[in-house]
């Protein structure tokens, strides 16, 4: 009994001393967020049916593994534009500016997307998805470029003009798809060629069967340029200069409009970039001509607020998005009905993102361990 | 009996042995205060001493570790500000805590409303606040709103705020920071007029001066430590220095005679209008020379702030001339104008000086970041970084927790405007704009600016003071002009002008010769 309660004390005081740097809190905190997420699903699965509660909150933890390879290739699949969309959030956080128009910047990225993979057939396979994807992110970049114009030249807040725009990029797409790529039978945009699929890139033998594809190595390379960008170079330090302060910034010469301009220019080709993830698969993503908007920028909201928004950060937490996401598809083998597993999944998420809220936690629980007297122990 | 109750009613507030641990901080250890009815009661010490944490606790925000604490003789237990509040305490922060868009009297009643058939009932409440007002001179209207209203008025309707809610006890934190000279005499009055009401004060500060005109004890602390309490009839400015610092301090800046160099800075015609279309610059010209002081005094608001902006071009619409060493740079933009060999030291070191969220090393190429010293193809040199900052930090004596790591948050006042002059300074410019440098420092830290500046001077360097403290003003200072409704009103020397001369001339009410 002792010797526990001496190893006890010694992991307490370890995360106690971990949990009182910076990036320690925040760290612990995440994970009680995330832990407390999984309770309240859990909780959710209780109330609708009980008897299948616990089974449910198996499949949850296990979900990636449920149907061995394919379903973890699944998960990577699920995850690999949310880690996208959630780098483009992120990334505008930390230059000071909310992009809530992830989702036009994914939508209108994503038909670029189409339109590229349906059209320009004349292309040499090779390079087909690999024009297809560049396209896609300029778009998706100059999307977000009207907005940062708009907010550096006209002071016109961006979450005005990103949600305004996220309609706009809504309905164009809707008229492309009808004009451009139509397919009448499905009241849906028409497939890519094959050529215009995102070739999966060694990852169909290590997950044969599962839809990921080397989009997630694409969403790897992204994580990594941003954090190079941000961490390492100067121009990442003007970006965070002008984030944290931008009177600051002023101040030391920096040229505030520019950095604003190019912020959302590099947001928006991400968002872009995660809308060529998505449909140029071979899983047959289509846009349909529905009036709705697409969720996946929103959820890169979220993605980028339980990663901090930080680039390694929103790397894991679009790994636990998808990993979530990926769960909820198998839960359907339990009887739990469609919506609920929906409102199970985005509970999850939502509780997650609050990590916040989880701060204060953090320093109460830990309080009283790894303190400098405490060490001793 | 009569007699020993008196005794015990001598100290209205009695804090006794307090102890108070932050994770890695001792603020407090083993303080005692002892507050007498009816007296203006200093507690004195520099930045981190220990003065807010202690009147924290007696405020009921934090709670000490161990220590008692006595209020009218009762041992109390004060939980949070609501108990304050009950056992009549009541504090003015040094940051405002007040509703923009509310009226005065909706401010002050705030939280303790007074409801008619649960209707909001605001005459009574209007009518105690006149009652106030006219019983200590605030002359307020309780229906004018925050937003309009100057600082030195919303630090009233804070003291109103406590005379509302009968408080007894009143502590004032660092009171007189936000202050022109003439508020600040006012205030002093207020606080005479309370203490002769029977009311006690507590004044948290570190200047000196107002603790010698208007305090009857002083309390010392250093470094979480208590030093001793003193009377301040018998006790010299210079030994409550002495107590406050741990060594004695300068008061007088010592500065060697030198020659005047070339021009370095020559301003012209300088006409600008704020967004309001108000006049805010008039045909301002001046010059600074090599190895120059010019101090610009004048009352906060009478042009030096955009003076300061169009000199260093964080405001770029003016009309006129401004160059240095001959070369025009009128229509430069910041980082041409800080390349061309302009410091600046800025008014606000949180708003423009330092970005907050950066580490210290981050902040120290704020300036230079893209100098070749310091990026390669757009790459930082996070070594030359490091190299640069430990360089500083040993230079000028920089104190931070985990030194070129510390986040610019968390050190204290003092050690960021350090941070801010080393890197200013390190960048050796020609001219140095200073704007209030020493603003809201310790005596410890403005005698250490005060040096750095004069050794500027001491290098042939031009060296332009903006400042509001007439002792600053006279001190430092080689050659004075004063700004008053944006225009030079006065061109002196301060050995040869008083300070009376010189309140006269930034109220407005004497002209010099040009």
């Amino acid at each position: 009994m002792k010797f526990f309660k001496k190893i006890y004390l010694k992991g307490m005081n370890r995360l106690g001393k971990f949990s009182k740097t910076d990036s320690g809190e925040s760290i612990l905190s995440v994970i009680l967020a995330i832990l407390a997420g999984i309770l309240v699903g859990f909780l959710l699965m209780l109330i609708f049916v009980p008897r299948d509660a616990f089974g449910g909150l198996g499949i949850i933890l296990t979900g990636a593994f449920q149907k061995g390879n394919e379903s973890f290739g699944n998960f990577l699949y699920y995850a690999s534009p949310l880690i996208v969309t959630g780098l483009s959030v992120g990334f505008a956080f930390k230059t000071g500016l909310f992009n809530i128009g992830a989702t036009g910047q994914f939508t209108v990225g994503g038909f670029a997307a189409i339109l590229v993979g349906v059209r320009w057939v004349s292309l040499p396979p090779t390079f087909h998805w690999v024009v297809a994807v560049l396209i896609a992110i300029l778009v998706g970049a100059f999307w977000g470029l009207i907005p940062g114009l708009l907010k550096a030249f006209f002071n016109v807040h961006e979450v005005v003009s990103t949600i305004m725009l996220n309609y706009t990029a809504m309905y164009l797409v809707v008229l492309g798809v009808k004009k451009l790529v139509f397919n009448q039978d499905y009241s849906e945009s028409l497939s890519v060629t094959s050529a215009a699929v995102i070739p999966k890139m060694g990852l169909d033998w290590l997950f044969p069967d599962s839809s990921v594809s080397g989009g997630f190595f694409l969403a790897i390379i992204a994580v990594i340029i941003i954090y190079i960008v941000l961490e390492k170079t100067t121009f990442g330090f003007q970006l965070k200069a002008v984030g944290y302060n931008k009177d600051a910034a002023k101040y030391a010469g920096i040229n505030e409009k520019l950095n604003i301009i190019y912020s959302m220019l590099i947001a928006g080709g991400l968002s872009g970039l995660a809308g060529a993830i998505v449909f140029l698969s071979k899983s047959g993503a289509h846009i349909s001509t529905t009036y709705s908007l697409m969720t996946q920028g929103f959820d890169g909201i979220a993605v980028a607020l339980l990663g901090l928004s930080h680039p390694i950060g929103v790397f894991a937490s679009g790994l636990f998005f998808g990993y979530i996401k990926n769960s909820g598809f198998y839960l359907q083998s339990l009887s739990f009905s469609k919506e609920v597993i929906g409102i199970i999944v985005a509970t999850i998420i939502y509780f997650s993102a609050l990590a916040m809220l989880f701060r204060n936690l953090v320093k109460k629980i830990f309080a009283k361990y790894g303190n400098s007297k405490g060490d001793d122990l | 009996m009569d007699l020993v109750i008196g005794e015990f009613m001598e100290y209205v507030v009695e804090m006794l042995n307090i102890t108070k641990d932050f994770p890695g901080i001792r603020a407090n250890d083993n303080i005692t205060l002892q507050v007498k009815k009816g007296e203006i009661h200093a507690l004195l010490g520099e930045n981190g001493a220990g003065k807010s944490t202690l009147m924290s606790i007696l405020f009921g925000l934090y709670q000490a570790n161990s220590g008692t604490i006595k209020v009218q003789g009762k041992e109390v237990n004060i939980k949070n500000p609501n108990d304050a509040n009950d056992m009549h305490i009541g504090m003015v922060h040094q940051h405002f805590k007040l509703v923009h868009n509310f009226t005065v009297a909706q401010n002050i009643v705030l939280g303790k409303e007074d409801v008619k058939h649960g209707f909001l009932n605001m005459d009574i409440a209007i009518e105690k606040i006149k009652n106030l007002s006219d019983q200590y001179k605030f002359n307020i209207d309780p229906n004018s709103l925050i937003s309009d209203i100057s600082v030195g008025m919303q630090q009233r309707v804070e003291i109103l705020k406590m005379l509302y809610r009968d408080a007894e006890i009143l502590i004032f934190d660092e009171p007189t920071a936000v202050l022109t000279p003439q508020e600040i005499e006012e205030l002093m009055h207020i606080m005479k007029t309370m203490t002769k009401e029977g009311k006690s004060v507590i004044l948290i500060t570190h200047k000196l001066k107002e603790i010698k005109a208007v305090a009857d004890r002083c309390s010392v602390l250093r470094k979480g430590k208590y030093i001793g309490t003193v009377s301040v009839k018998n006790t010299s400015i210079e030994k409550m220095a002495e107590m406050m610092v741990g060594r004695k301090v300068l008061f007088n800046v010592v500065k060697q005679d030198i020659k005047l160099g070339e021009t370095i800075l020559k301003v012209e015609n300088l006409n600008m209008h704020n967004r309001d279309g108000k006049q805010v610059l008039k045909d301002v010209s001046f010059d600074v020379k090599a190895g120059e002081i010019l101090c610009v005094a004048g009352i906060e608001g009478n042009g030096q702030n955009d003076l300061v902006e169009a000199i260093t071009g964080l405001n770029p619409h003016y009309k006129g001339k401004i160059s240095i060493h001959d070369h025009d740079i009128t229509h430069y933009s910041i980082r041409k104008r800080t390349l061309t060999g302009m410091g600046h030291i800025p008014e606000d070191r949180h708003r423009h000086g330092l970005v907050l969220d950066f580490n210290l090393g981050e902040n120290m190429i704020l300036q230079s970041y893209f100098d070749k010293e310091f990026q390669n193809y757009g790459f930082l040199k996070f070594q030359a970084i490091t190299d640069h900052t430990n360089d500083l930090i040993e230079r000028f004596d920089i104190r931070s927790g985990r030194g070129e790591k510390t986040t610019a948050r968390s050190m204290s006042g003092g050690n960021q405007q350090k941070a801010i002059v080393a890197r200013e300074f390190d960048r050796n410019p020609d001219l140095m704009i200073a704007v209030q440098p020493t603003r809201g420092l310790d005596v410890g830290a403005i005698e250490y600016i005060h040096k750095q500046l004069v050794k500027l001077r001491e290098e042939n360097k031009a060296i332009l003071l903006i400042s509001l403290e007439l002792d600053e003003v006279m001190s430092v200072s080689d050659r004075i002009v004063v700004m008053y409704e944006g225009e030079i009103v006065a061109n002196v020397y301060p050995d040869v002008v008083t300070e009376n001369e010189l309140g006269l001339y930034m109220s407005g009410s004497k002209r010099g010769d040009m």
